[in-house]
């Protein structure tokens, strides 16, 4: 045993032998962000250590805050659909159509079948994008690097179909008030059913590589649980308190762009710690791809888009040439179609839960108030809890299985 | 699911808390009452642990100012759930801006803790009870409420978005 130096007890040293038979021991703060690449985002928590004991964590956010809602009393409904794109960067088309979805609430647009079909099939793309990062990042942060860059690939290959549709891969800013603006063609189909057909055995591979290994169980069993009890209680939505046993899904709760239409199971967990988040995503993504098989089996002929001139911009070949056309042009771009006063919540299932959307109206060219009910935000309060009395390393791995996305936290 | 009506709904409040409630609506099919601010904290609980309602989900928690609305300035707006039934319950409350105080409801939620620091960040709205009602998104340094609609969002002086030049 080491005699200490009058300095070293002096100052207390964590850790040190006092030498009067005890340990002392002094907590440790640790700063975990808010730039680390073990967080995947900008959140810092700032840790209270025993050891490699987490004893506590008292969480900042707000780094990336951009106003969004402050920003949107200014803008005409079609220019927030870029807003949304920038909450949950990691299936923005999901924003975006919960969005359009909010605004035909409000003035009461039905739209076609075709294109509620159209929309499922993306967002259901999406959904598979945003569960496929997640669950490729929980491999990494136990140390799997291979399905990482395994499965990027594929999420690739879904932004290549994003691409087609609307032009952008990230944020996408997706479909339009009213419909989508151009019809799948047939380069989407020929993508789509190229992604349907290859990419169940590259996931099954995943699956195969992480499900049943038995390293990768045992550093995520049992790490970060939460119960349904408190889960409900926190505000969980989505995958995280379907993991802890709570079937709730937006899509079949309030089914809204047609979702009553296909046959789709909600897988839950039992524990609700880390492996369970892992596997009902898992268990989420063939989910989708059923609904995406359906939808294109199934998909109705006729429009694109609703009969909604006021919103719906109108074809570049009519706006040149038919004088009413123009003057829709002008002002939906001008944002001077009116909208009826009141005020709608509409919900959507985000790729990380219930994404809704509360829009006052009063009749003027932009929104009076929005507030984006953020899933993550709501969710991420509960994780103090979650990680007290475990492992550092653990706490990396309850993050990323929550899949917290700095983005929609911080609006 | 089981499900209750709309009209099921309103009178069951109606009847527990009929001179709380100050005005009913059910704008786009979701109910939504006024209440008044005292009695937010007594309504939540009795949502919550009423056996037929089972409104035991706190969906949201956010602001809204509206400056023409003398001594009910500021509006602090519930969204409440309940899975059994498959209902929402939209309850609204106006407080006065010189007397920004509602009840928190951290006790009963704790998923209200990160909205009710939200909405006073925003708004300035005091939740009394709440553990730690500091701000969350902004710097702590901000001494004003950036939501409310005295502060324009871009430079005051620029008029050419105003309604006025849209016709209206």
């Amino acid at each position: 045993m080491n005699e200490l130096t009058s300095k070293e007890k002096e100052t207390n040293q964590p850790g040190f032998h006092t030498g009067d038979g005890d340990f002392h021991t002094e907590y440790t703060t640790l700063n975990l962000g808010p730039t680390h690449p073990a967080t995947h985002g900008i959140f810092q928590n700032i840790l209270t250590m025993d050891g490699e004991i987490v004893i506590d964590s008292e969480q900042t956010c707000g780094y990336i805050h951009r106003a969004f809602e402050k920003i949107a009393e200014r803008r005409p409904y079609y220019q927030i659909t870029t807003l949304t794109d920038r909450l949950n960067y990691c299936s923005s088309p999901i924003n975006n159509m919960g969005w359009h979805m909010t605004v035909e609430k409000l003035i009461g647009v039905e739209i076609p079948k075709r294109a509620q079909y159209m929309r499922v099939i993306i967002m259901e793309l999406a959904r598979i994008s945003d569960h496929l990062v997640c669950n490729a990042v929980i491999g990494v942060d136990t140390g799997a690097l291979t399905g990482f860059t395994y499965l990027f690939q594929w999420r690739e290959k879904i932004y290549e179909i994003f691409e087609h549709i609307c032009g952008a891969r990230l944020t996408t800013n997706i479909g339009r008030i009213g419909g989508l603006e151009r019809d799948f063609d047939d380069e989407v189909y020929k993508k789509l059913k190229a992604f349907l057909a290859d990419f169940p055995k590259a996931f099954d591979e995943f699956g195969r590589l992480m499900e049943r290994n038995r390293i990768f169980f045992d550093r995520t069993a049992k790490t970060g649980p939460i119960t349904a009890e408190r889960a409900l209680n926190y505000g969980f939505t989505g995958p995280n308190l379907r993991a802890a046993g709570v079937d709730y899904d937006v899509r079949v709760a309030n089914p809204y762009s047609s979702y009553e239409d296909f046959d789709f199971t909600i897988p839950v967990g039992v524990d609700g710690d880390t492996y369970d988040r892992f596997m009902v995503r898992q268990a989420e993504i063939w989910e989708s791809l059923k609904i995406i098989h359906q939808a294109l089996d199934n998909m109705p002929s006729g429009k694109y888009f609703a009969d909604v001139p006021e919103f719906y911009l109108p074809p570049k070949q009519d706006v040149y040439n038919n004088m009413e056309a123009l003057i829709w042009h002008f002002k939906i771009v001008m944002g001077e179609s009116d909208v009826p006063k009141g005020e709608v919540y509409h919900a959507v299932e985000g790729g990380n839960g219930e994404l809704g959307f509360y829009l006052v109206s009063d009749g003027g060219r932009a929104p009076y108030r929005l507030h984006f009910r953020r899933p993550c935000f709501i969710f991420y309060q509960a994780y103090p809890e979650m990680i007290r009395g475990g492992m550092l390393s653990d706490a990396i791995v309850t993050l990323s299985s929550l899949n917290v996305i700095a983005g929609e936290l911080d609006a | 699911m089981a499900g209750i009506t709309n009209e099921f709904l309103i009178e069951r409040l109606q009847s527990q808390f009929g001179d709380q409630i100050l005005a009913t609506e059910m704008p786009y099919g979701m109910v939504t009452i006024v209440i008044q601010p005292s009695a937010i904290l007594d309504m939540l609980i009795w949502l919550n642990t009423d056996n037929l309602l089972k409104f035991k989900f706190l969906t949201d928690i956010c602001g809204a100012h509206y400056p023409d609305l003398i001594d009910g300035e500021l509006s602090v707006i519930y969204h409440v759930q309940s899975m059994e039934n498959n209902v929402r319950l939209r309850i609204k409350t106006f407080i006065p801006i010189t007397k920004p105080e509602i009840a928190s409801v951290t006790s009963l939620y704790s998923s209200a803790n990160w909205m009710e620091r939200e909405t006073y960040d925003f708004y300035g709205i005091i939740f009394t009870g709440h553990p730690n009602l500091t701000r969350i998104l902004n710097v702590e340094e901000m001494d004003y409420f950036p939501m409310r609609k005295e502060y324009p969002l871009e430079d005051g002086t620029r008029r050419d978005k105003e309604d006025e030049y849209f016709g209206r």
